[in-house]
């Protein structure tokens, strides 16, 4: 939408509204870029107005601060896929059903491509790519390896963030906690018992000190 | 999904001077997981989108000698997590506990729960509210299996998507909402509302309200939700019942089975506060009387006496085994 069309509020929301909206406690700061694109201030937690249009903040993804310029309706799963080149959580159904996507922001799983990338703003976002690399795996991960708890493997990534957040939760969960603690991923390739298999053991090695 | 304008107050003012008079063109952003899906199915393309998240005042929990005051933009997880809740809401905690996903009610809110459109598929596939093509139900005619078994008279015959609607409505919660024009109170039973025209919505809000506070009183009451559910992962159960039984009386309020949470005076009058098996098995009874199911979906009677049943015996300590 070009800056022309700006001029033309939506039916019923008075520019005087709006500007007292955003300069409510948010400081001089947030006026910034009103009528440009980009409007997030050094040191803000989140922008008080982006777009329409590309707007440019950072995000932290597993550890380090990347910059990104990109729409307001960019999701987070999008943003990092795509302008980030950060590709280890996945985009399956794309409507917070499969858990894919699965991420952990300040230490919580949550869906990545139900979120705006602009809410993630000022979170520590962590995806599978922080707990282990393929010399360097983690109990869990072996676990998943060694009882073939994937065939397609695309779900993968997401249950590994789920079920570490779950033995992390619960380190001794029972077989039936396992199966209701990952509730929110689904295996199209139905490696449910694997995956199942995989925490039960990986809870036990990890209480070993392996 | 067409480009919008994201803006971020920090104030409960600075949100409502956001809105718009007219749906469709702002909208409010809690959690996200609704809206999200939303704005990526067309369903809704706003030129503004109002997020809560540096708004403080509409997350927490205040527990005061009478009620608990939630704020409207407080996680479902927190709700889980809180002892005073789970003492005196037991039915909202449970139906909390159905939404069975850890990565939706981490970011989940307690008003986005609230607020969430219907899930009725010909909905969501931009068939409007009412399923409507070339001036025929697409419902009536097509798969209603889940679609509504009480209250579906009218061209609305979805079922209402909130989990905790019900609990809350069971438990006699009121809500506050904030506008240009102050605050008002409505009571959670008549927040939903069933919408008669396309351009009706399904709750008592107006495009620039936020809903801002749950008022749940802390009743002596005995309280529990039960859900038939396809499956335990995430996903919306065929019918719900909560219930609360109190000094006050017995409430008995299905889910999923109307336009709106659906209140059973008849099952809250013949239990009044008797529990016994019997009994709970009569209110179940009690409650799938009158219901008007479509071509697909006499199963949820069936399923309306159950629940009911099982949430009685829930509440009363004496779960059978499913």
């Amino acid at each position: 939408m070009s800056k022309e069309t700006r001029g033309s509020d939506p039916q019923g929301v008075s520019r005087r509204g709006f500007l007292k909206g955003v300069g409510a406690g948010s400081a001089a700061a947030g006026f910034i870029g009103v009528g440009e694109n980009t409007a997030q201030a050094e040191g803000q937690d989140a922008p008080a107005i982006v777009g329409p249009g590309d707007g440019t903040y950072t995000l932290n993804i597993d550890g380090e601060s990347k910059e990104v310029t990109a729409e307001p309706r960019a999701t987070l799963l999008d943003v990092m896929r795509n302008r980030l080149d950060v590709t280890s959580a996945k985009k399956v159904c794309d409507r917070g059903t499969c858990g894919a996507c699965t991420i952990f922001i300040d230490g919580e799983p949550a869906y990545a491509c139900s979120m705006l990338a602009l809410e993630a703003i000022g979170h520590k976002i962590t995806t599978i790519a922080s707990l282990g690399t393929p010399e360097m795996m983690s109990a869990l991960q072996k676990a998943f390896v060694k009882h073939d708890a994937q065939q397609c493997g695309f779900c993968t990534p997401g249950f590994i963030v789920a079920a570490t957040d779950l033995l992390n939760k619960n380190p001794n969960p029972t077989r039936e906690q396992v199966r209701d603690g990952l509730g929110g991923n689904l295996c199209r390739c139905g490696t449910y018992v694997g995956v199942q298999e995989a925490v039960l053991e990986a809870a036990q090695s990890m209480k070993g000190g392996a | 999904m067409q480009d919008f304008e994201y803006t971020a107050p920090t104030s409960l003012e600075g949100v409502i001077g956001l809105l718009s008079e007219t749906w469709g063109e702002t909208e409010i952003y809690a959690g996200g997981t609704d809206l999200v899906t939303c704005l990526k199915q067309g369903l809704t393309a706003p030129r503004r989108v109002v997020s809560l998240r540096n708004v403080k005042e509409l997350k927490g929990i205040t527990i005061l000698d009478d009620s608990i005051e939630i704020g409207a933009a407080t996680t479902l997880t927190t709700l889980l997590g809180n002892a005073e809740l789970a003492k005196h809401a037991t039915a909202l905690i449970q139906a909390i506990e159905g939404i069975n996903s850890k990565q939706m009610i981490n970011v989940g809110t307690l008003g986005g729960d609230l607020c969430q459109r219907p899930r009725c598929w010909f909905y969501r596939n931009g068939y409007g509210l009412f399923g409507i093509e070339d001036g025929k139900s697409l419902i009536e005619d097509g798969d209603n299996r889940y679609h509504a078994i009480f209250g579906n008279d009218g061209p609305a015959k979805f079922v209402s998507a909130s989990s905790t609607g019900p609990a809350l409505i069971a438990l006699g919660a009121s809500l506050i909402v904030s506008g240009p024009e102050g605050e008002r109170t409505i009571a959670a039973w008549d927040f939903f509302q069933t919408p008669q025209s396309e351009s009706d919505r399904e709750t008592a809000l107006k495009s620039n309200e936020v809903l801002t506070k749950i008022i749940i009183p802390k009743n002596e009451t005995q309280s529990a939700t039960y859900e038939i559910r396809h499956r335990a992962g995430l996903d919306w159960p065929y019918v719900t019942a909560s219930v609360a039984i109190g000094k006050e009386g017995t409430k008995v309020v299905l889910g999923h089975v109307a336009p709106t949470p659906w209140v059973s005076d008849a099952a809250g009058k013949a239990l009044n506060g008797r529990v016994k098996k019997a009994d709970a098995e009569k209110a179940g009874e009690v409650a799938a009387e009158g219901a008007t199911p479509l071509s697909q979906n006499a199963y949820k009677v069936a399923m309306v006496k159950t629940a009911v049943k099982r949430a009685v015996l829930r509440a009363t300590g004496q779960e059978e085994e499913a």
